[in-house]
């Protein structure tokens, strides 16, 4: 364990883990876009920084992706911490401007649009917090999804922007994004996404489309499980 | 790992090169990128064929790297005089060999001409650009044909590698690199021997060792004449390095668009691997090291550290949080050593002598000589290299010649696209990591782009702003939207968009940028703004207030006329205007229809008489 002053409070962490956690877990609010449970950390968005000070140096880091140590101090309200995240939500507020989850999370933070800058009409809801790209990555095991292009032309999206043929239509790329950019549309046995359209399996018991097809046919393969199993959604197995 | 003096090293060593002492007779023609554009290489061949034809077998030519003084280019240096011909034509070669070479005797009119004294100057050192240089690494290009291992040989190349293996231990290394306090030359400026030290003590295997050869700022070509012109003292100062922290892999990280340097680099790794100087039990010791080329793409952003790594590795170029130091965890998550191609040519220097000798040239805090690209309104453009602590005075009016055409200096961009600018009040700070950092700007990989009274400070921010804009991996929020939204903001000020408090948004901008960007990119970025706003804010407040460039260079907030006084209604101007908006009578005043005009300059440039302004 290692002990840390987090605004003033004394918090101690088991050793390995990230800032985010222990000032979470001290019940101070941090905001968040790219950090999710199931996928590596990229710090990506920045409104995770806080200010640490360790001798008589104080900076800037990103909390979600800096580990515990003993004797920082953090300050996670100092002005240029605020000042950052500010930032942050102004620039996502004129590139992301139909995006609900953010207006609402800039309203909680106390933060408006800046007047001065152009808004987009093109982004969509991506913030490009890259979430979508490591689920499919890392949890999913296909990448069938990625970034391209550099700087402010980047953009998610299928290789060439062409139907992916290593897609399995499974939408955890859908379920991760925090703002609800990427479309899934399901309607009975179909799903569309990524400019595919998936089969969906009906599970023989409830006669529910629970999963693609595809998807069901990639687990079978990974795992050797039968597809005869797999074809029973979860609650009827 | 040989841990011990290695007396057979030294022998090996020895013998290696054994038959190449020092060159008397010899003619250094400059082969460098810009000489090359300028016809040196047929010069070169003239060279060759001339020297047979007049049975002069025993002068050498050499083609060599860079020589530096670019604005003259093609250039040469005979030795053992040392004659500096510029300029130098094919026509020019019989005379040169039959006189100069064979006899000793001088060509007037190849030979540089003092800008005010109008005197003729004969030997390289006499130039006033190269008199306050102290060029120890640098000046070793005009000594050698870079791809010829011999050459390198005949001025104690690998001297310093037989040393190390034969004489001292890694700790030595180190220790004596540390004591030399050789900062990197890349930009951050941080000591090579505390990184050294640090991959040395990290636990992992296989370590790396790494040169940075992907010098992205316009303008700047310091490294690329370093690979090109001397790829052996990178490759030493390399093998020297991964010895001292225990590596056998090496990479050098080059872009593409060098292609000279690609292949004087491939050509010098190939010779040293022939010779024993790389591959397994280098000079008969038990240690091992190899070098591989990377080539990269020209991404700016591939210049940071862990965007490097991500490339070389194969993926996008895009940095990673840099919690964990690449000492720790760096290429493919090892110990990494990650060097700039001047650093590492630094180090046999070093070794050979001896950091007391280094200590004695450059500043308390920064040790050694710095290259740096002089480009821009510039007399002298070209390489130079200089003690640490030359003020930039001395760099710009004596080395550099001062600004031509009789304008007025108006400030020093250094550090490359997002360093800052400098204005005249500070000409005198001596030049160092430290100094440059307190103004405002940085040492960068040592760029510096010089403007005078013709440059508006704001379309210069614009400039850079648009630059690193287009350069933005587009990884983090802060980098790739608020740099975007700062260049719409300069381009709404030089477009006479401007409003009320954008300077203030810019500063807001600019610092949250710097404290919250992912990676140094973004970290710096807002530089040229945030000092072009501390240094020359009257001209900020003079687009968005009055509506007026007063640089005249911002074209929606300027206007050309005719002094009627001046025009002597020749008509040149009638004939370069593209859109056809100057008239008037021959022989009589001409005016500009301001409606048609485009202000493109073309009139300005053509007109004999001064007779257009800008306003």
């Amino acid at each position: 364990m290692v002990n840390m002053m987090i605004d003033g409070k004394n918090v101690s962490a088991p050793k390995g883990t990230m800032l985010l956690e222990s000032i979470r877990g001290a019940g101070i609010a941090v905001p968040t876009l790219c950090a999710h449970e199931a996928i590596s950390r990229s710090g990506a968005c920045r409104l995770c920084v806080v200010e640490i000070k360790k001798g008589n140096r104080t900076r800037i880091v990103t909390s979600c992706l800096y580990g515990v140590e003993e004797g920082l101090i953090v300050d996670t309200k100092s002005e240029r911490v605020l000042n950052v995240r500010r930032l942050v939500m102004e620039l996502l507020l004129s590139r992301c401007p139909e995006s609900d989850v953010l207006q609402k999370m800039a309203r909680d933070m106390g933060v408006a649009p800046q007047p001065r800058y152009a808004v987009d009409t093109d982004k969509g809801k991506c913030i490009l917090c890259r979430s979508c790209v490591r689920v499919c990555e890392e949890v999913v095991g296909v990448s069938a999804i990625g970034l391209f292009s550099r700087g402010s032309y980047k953009e998610v999206g299928t290789p060439y922007n062409e139907k992916s043929e290593v897609c399995i239509g499974c939408g955890a790329c859908a379920y991760v994004c925090p703002t609800g950019h990427i479309e899934m549309i399901s309607t009975g046995d179909r799903r569309k996404i990524w400019g595919r359209t998936f089969k969906m399996q009906a599970c023989p018991k409830c006669g529910k489309f629970f999963a693609p097809v595809d998807q069901l046919k990639f687990i079978s393969k990974k795992t050797g499980t039968s597809m005869e199993e797999l074809s029973v959604c979860t609650e009827c197995r | 790992m040989n841990e011990n003096p290695d007396t057979q090293a030294r022998q090996i060593m020895d013998n290696l090169t054994l038959y190449y002492g020092p060159k008397k007779k010899f003619v250094a023609i400059c082969a460098g990128t810009g000489c090359r554009a300028s016809g040196s290489l047929k010069v070169k061949e003239a060279l060759e064929a001339e020297l047979k034809k007049q049975n002069l077998s025993d002068v050498d030519v050499l083609a060599t790297g860079c020589l530096g003084f670019c604005e003259k280019g093609p250039m040469m240096v005979i030795h053992p005089d040392k004659y500096f011909y510029q300029h130098v034509k094919v026509e020019d070669v019989p005379e040169i060999i039959s006189k100069t070479v064979a006899k000793g005797e001088v060509i007037s009119r190849l030979l540089y001409r003092h800008p005010e004294t109008q005197k003729t100057l004969f030997r390289e050192e006499d130039l006033p650009f190269y008199k306050k240089q102290h060029r120890v690494v640098f000046g070793q290009n005009g000594m050698i044909d870079p791809a010829r291992i011999e050459d390198y040989f005949a001025i104690n190349g690998y001297q310093a590698l037989g040393k190390v293996l034969s004489e001292m231990t890694p700790e030595a290394v180190i220790g004596e690199v540390k004591k030399a306090g050789l900062r990197g030359r890349g930009g951050g400026g941080f000591h090579a021997a505390v990184k050294w030290e640090g991959v040395r003590r990290a636990h992992g295997d296989p370590k790396y060792v790494i040169a940075n050869g992907d010098e992205g700022d316009p303008g700047a070509y310091m490294d690329r004449s370093l690979m090109e012109g001397n790829p052996h003292s990178v490759i030493e100062g390399m093998i020297i390095g991964a010895y001292a922290v225990g590596s056998n892999q090496g990479y050098i990280y080059v872009r593409n668009e060098y292609p000279l340097a690609v292949t004087h680099l491939t050509k010098a790794i190939a010779d040293a691997r022939e010779m024993g100087l790389l591959g397994k039990n280098i000079l008969g010791t038990d240690f091992s090291f190899d070098i591989q080329i990377t080539k990269g793409a020209g991404a700016f952003v591939c210049g940071e550290s862990s965007a490097l790594f991500a490339s070389v590795e194969g993926r996008a170029g895009e940095p990673r949080a840099k919690y964990v130091h690449a000492v720790e965890k760096g290429l493919y998550d090892k110990p990494t050593v990650l060097n700039n191609v001047e650093t590492w040519a630094n180090v046999p220097l070093i070794i050979n002598k001896g950091a007391d000798w280094y200590n004695t040239i450059g500043t308390e805090g920064s040790k050694g000589t710095k290259i740096f690209s002089l480009v821009g309104k510039i007399n002298n453009t070209g390489l130079i290299e200089v003690p640490m602590g030359t003020t930039l005075y001395e760099i710009i009016y004596d080395m550099g010649g001062g600004i031509p055409n009789g304008k007025k200096f108006k400030a020093v961009q250094t550090g490359g696209p997002s360093g800052g600018c400098i204005p005249e009040s500070l000409l005198d700070i001596p030049v160092d990591f430290d100094k440059l950092y307190e103004v405002g700007s940085m040492m960068g990989s040592g760029g510096m782009i010089v403007m005078d009274e013709t440059s508006c400070m704001v379309d210069v921010a614009r400039y850079f702003l648009e630059f690193l804009k287009e350069e933005s991996c587009g990884k983090c929020v802060p980098c790739r939207e608020g740099v975007r939204r700062m260049s719409d903001i300069l381009e709404d000020i030089c477009a006479g968009r401007g409003r009320e408090g954008d300077v203030e948004i810019l500063e807001a901008m600019g610092k949250a940028i710097a404290d919250g960007s992912l990676c140094a990119l973004g970290g710096s970025a807002p530089n040229p703004v945030l000092s072009t706003i501390r240094y020359f804010r009257e001209e900020y407040d003079a687009h968005i207030r009055d509506h007026r460039c007063p640089a005249g260079v911002c074209k929606a907030l300027i206007s050309y006329s005719i002094d009627a006084e001046k025009c002597t209604g020749c008509g040149v101007c009638v004939k370069v205007c593209a859109t056809k908006a100057i008239s008037g009578e021959k022989k009589k005043a001409h005016v500009i229809d301001k409606e048609q005009c485009t202000r493109c300059g073309a009139c300005i440039q053509s007109c004999k008489f001064d007779a257009i302004h800008v306003k």
